[in-house]
């Protein structure tokens, strides 16, 4: 049995000019200690996936569909067994670690609230678990940085706190929604090393969100591209980037300017990102795919299984460069 | 040839008081730029990298005169930015323009496109027709990829990618002689970022401009930018030709800063060598003595505490400031 399982999850938005679909008809597993990346533009539905699967959908958000956490089924459960849950089994860390810190509480509050909910220990044991977790996630004095406020901490530094707190209960899911967008490339390669470690050293099994190809590349087993609320393509990471299936992923892979090598000019995704509210009833890349024969427009193309991967397009897999 | 800008020994500093200190306590300095140099010729694009807090935004804000420098000298052709009058000031507004990260901010959300980009030709040149001024701007926002006929919307009904759009035709009316872009793609899509950086080199060679373009990215600034200058807390730690510095970088800074950007192949993501950078900026309210960089360099002596290194010419305008520099294959596989 996977540790997650999603199926056909729809997100749905109720808004005054009309429904938004932000994730339509997703399906992917993640097993135990296993890295998948989600990769797509704003808009595409990964952070939406995300929190319908933490139960942190906005009030007027919806989600259908299933989605199994260990056997469990998450989209009925209430707040009150998802409270028993997160953070304790499957934790999530975001993009912006400083609106994600309560400002108002001391480092050492926030992260002995995790234990002493979760595992009833004393508030006393709760901090000294804290300030290990801080040494772990290499905050230099940490014993004496506990009691301080998120604000006087800098960026990375606030991440590696929110990750600590995440790894408080050692959850075997962690989600981690664009970890590294916010901080400075230095930074980001030691926050993806210290994520690299944790993997290794509790067997988590994450799932990193984000936008950076690069990232990705040195992170990740298995890629799920995500365009318009739906799997594009999906597969090991090895294989979608030396064989893109899907146009879309081809444009992304070619778009983003490599430190290793001199290109001239950039080829680039013709359009804007889709509008979640009006998205054509076929392929929702078809305005923007550079292919596009004319089925598409019309029609969703169903997602096959190829060999170790899954793809949604109507292109034969050789046609696509 | 006579650069465009020489910028030579620029430095900013900002005064900053402790909250609750007496009035007639010194304030502290807080050094964002220390003795920066700098050419760019006509034509040229010239890229800033640096951490967050490293002065690359100081940097352009001393250029275009919206914060006073702090010692040293701007020239702007032949002219010393300091020492302008009104009227040569006029014109050195005419002729450096900047565009923005944040593309929706920079734009007044209650004047549509066409007032925003009006705007800046109808200040400096007010004797404009009207009829001139529309045509010129529907033929400027042609040219940057907007449809002209959207003259009468307003910011908030455009994307991200078409705001910047707007900010480049709006920089661009006055045919600037230098075109400062501060972090113009960091807040864009993938796919849309790949369109603008496009558009900014088309415009960069056709229109002749001079280019500062500053980024985080390093991949964008060696693409886009013909030299390329790192900075760390407001110092210049190695300037050289873009391609150079990626492939060959000499300052210990450069190399471990080349070494954390991830590159989108994972066969040689994960065969490279990656000494990764401990630590964080230190304050630039106390910098450290002598080399700024030396409390996380792998290849600090004691010998950097004493003395700062100056920027050395090793040749073929490569410049470094470290006495102990030494070129490294970092993108190299096993290297």
């Amino acid at each position: 049995m996977s540790l997650l399982e999603i199926e056909d999850l729809m997100v749905t938005f109720t808004t005054a000019d009309g429904d938004v679909h932000a994730v339509n008809g997703l399906s992917l597993n993640i097993d135990k200690g296993e890295t998948l990346a989600i990769v797509g533009e704003s808009g595409s539905g990964k952070s939406q996936t995300a929190f319908a699967v933490m139960g942190l959908l906005a009030k007027n958000g919806r989600a259908s569909g299933v989605a199994r956490f260990d056997g469990k089924d998450l989209l009925s459960m209430s707040q009150r067994e998802f409270n028993k849950i997160r953070s304790k089994d499957m934790a999530m860390i975001f993009q912006d670690p400083m609106t994600s810190l309560n400002p108002y509480l001391r480092v050492s509050e926030q992260m002995a609230e995790v234990l002493t909910l979760h595992k009833g220990i004393s508030k006393k044991d709760a901090i000294t678990e804290s300030v290990r977790m801080l040494d772990a996630v290499r905050i230099p004095d940490a014993r004496a940085r506990v009691t301080m406020y998120p604000h006087e901490f800098s960026g990375g530094m606030r991440q590696r706190i929110m990750i600590a707190m995440s790894l408080l209960c050692q959850p075997r899911l962690l989600i981690a929604d664009e970890p590294t967008t916010a901080l400075d490339v230095t930074v980001q390669a030691q926050i993806m090393q210290l994520l690299g470690d944790i993997r290794k050293d509790f067997g988590t099994a994450v799932i990193l969100i984000t936008h950076d190809l690069g990232v990705v590349a040195g992170f990740c087993d298995r890629t799920l591209v995500m365009y318009g609320g739906q799997v594009m393509e999906e597969g090991t990471t090895d294989d979608i980037f030396a064989g893109p299936s899907h146009p879309y992923t081809s444009g992304l892979l070619k778009a983003v300017p490599r430190l290793d090598k001199d290109e001239g000019e950039l080829i680039t995704i013709a359009g804007e990102p889709p509008d979640m509210s009006h998205l054509p009833p076929g392929c929702p890349f078809s305005p923007r795919c550079p292919v596009r024969p004319d089925q598409c427009h019309a029609q969703r193309p169903a997602l096959e299984i190829v060999d170790d991967r899954r793809r949604s397009c109507h292109l034969p897999m050789q046609e696509v460069t | 040839m006579e650069p465009l800008l020489s910028v030579r020994n620029l430095s900013v500093t900002f005064d900053v008081r402790k909250p609750g200190s007496w009035p007639w306590t010194p304030p502290r300095k807080l050094y964002a730029v220390s003795e920066v140099s700098f050419d760019i010729q006509p034509g040229e694009c010239l890229g800033i990298v640096g951490e967050s807090g490293s002065g690359k935004s100081t940097i352009a804000r001393a250029i275009v005169g919206t914060i006073p420098s702090s010692g040293g000298n701007i020239m702007f052709e032949g002219h010393d930015l300091a020492n302008m009058d009104t009227r040569e000031r006029r014109v050195h507004r005419r002729d450096v323009q900047m565009i923005f990260q944040d593309p929706l901010a920079a734009l007044n959300p209650r004047m549509t496109v066409g007032e925003i980009i009006a705007e800046p030709l109808i200040t400096h040149e007010p004797n404009t027709s009207r009829k001139e001024v529309k045509k010129r701007v529907g033929a400027l926002m042609e040219r940057v990829g907007l449809l002209p006929n959207l003259i009468n919307r307003y910011p908030h009904e455009f994307s991200g990618g078409q705001c910047q759009r707007i900010g480049i035709a709006r920089a661009l009316i006055l045919k600037p002689k230098l075109l400062i872009c501060d972090e113009p793609v960091s807040a864009l899509d993938v796919s849309v970022q790949a369109q603008v950086i496009n558009l900014l080199m088309e415009l960069q060679r056709d229109m002749g401009l001079s280019m500062i373009f500053i980024a985080h990215d390093l991949s964008v600034v060696k693409h886009i930018s013909h030299r390329t200058l790192v900075l760390y807390l407001g110092r210049v730690m190695e300037t050289a030709d873009s391609h150079k510095l990626t492939t060959l970088p000499e300052h210990p800074y450069s190399q471990a800063l080349i070494a954390s950007v991830p590159i989108p192949d994972p066969v040689l993501e994960r065969a490279r060598p990656r000494p990764i950078l401990e630590g964080e900026l230190p304050s630039p309210l106390a910098p450290p003595s002598g080399c700024v960089f030396r409390t996380r360099c792998p290849k600090a002596q004691a010998s950097c505490a004493e003395a700062r290194p100056m920027l050395e010419d090793i040749g073929g305008n490569h410049l470094v400031a470290c006495p102990f520099h030494e070129a490294e294959h970092v993108l190299a596989v096993g290297a």
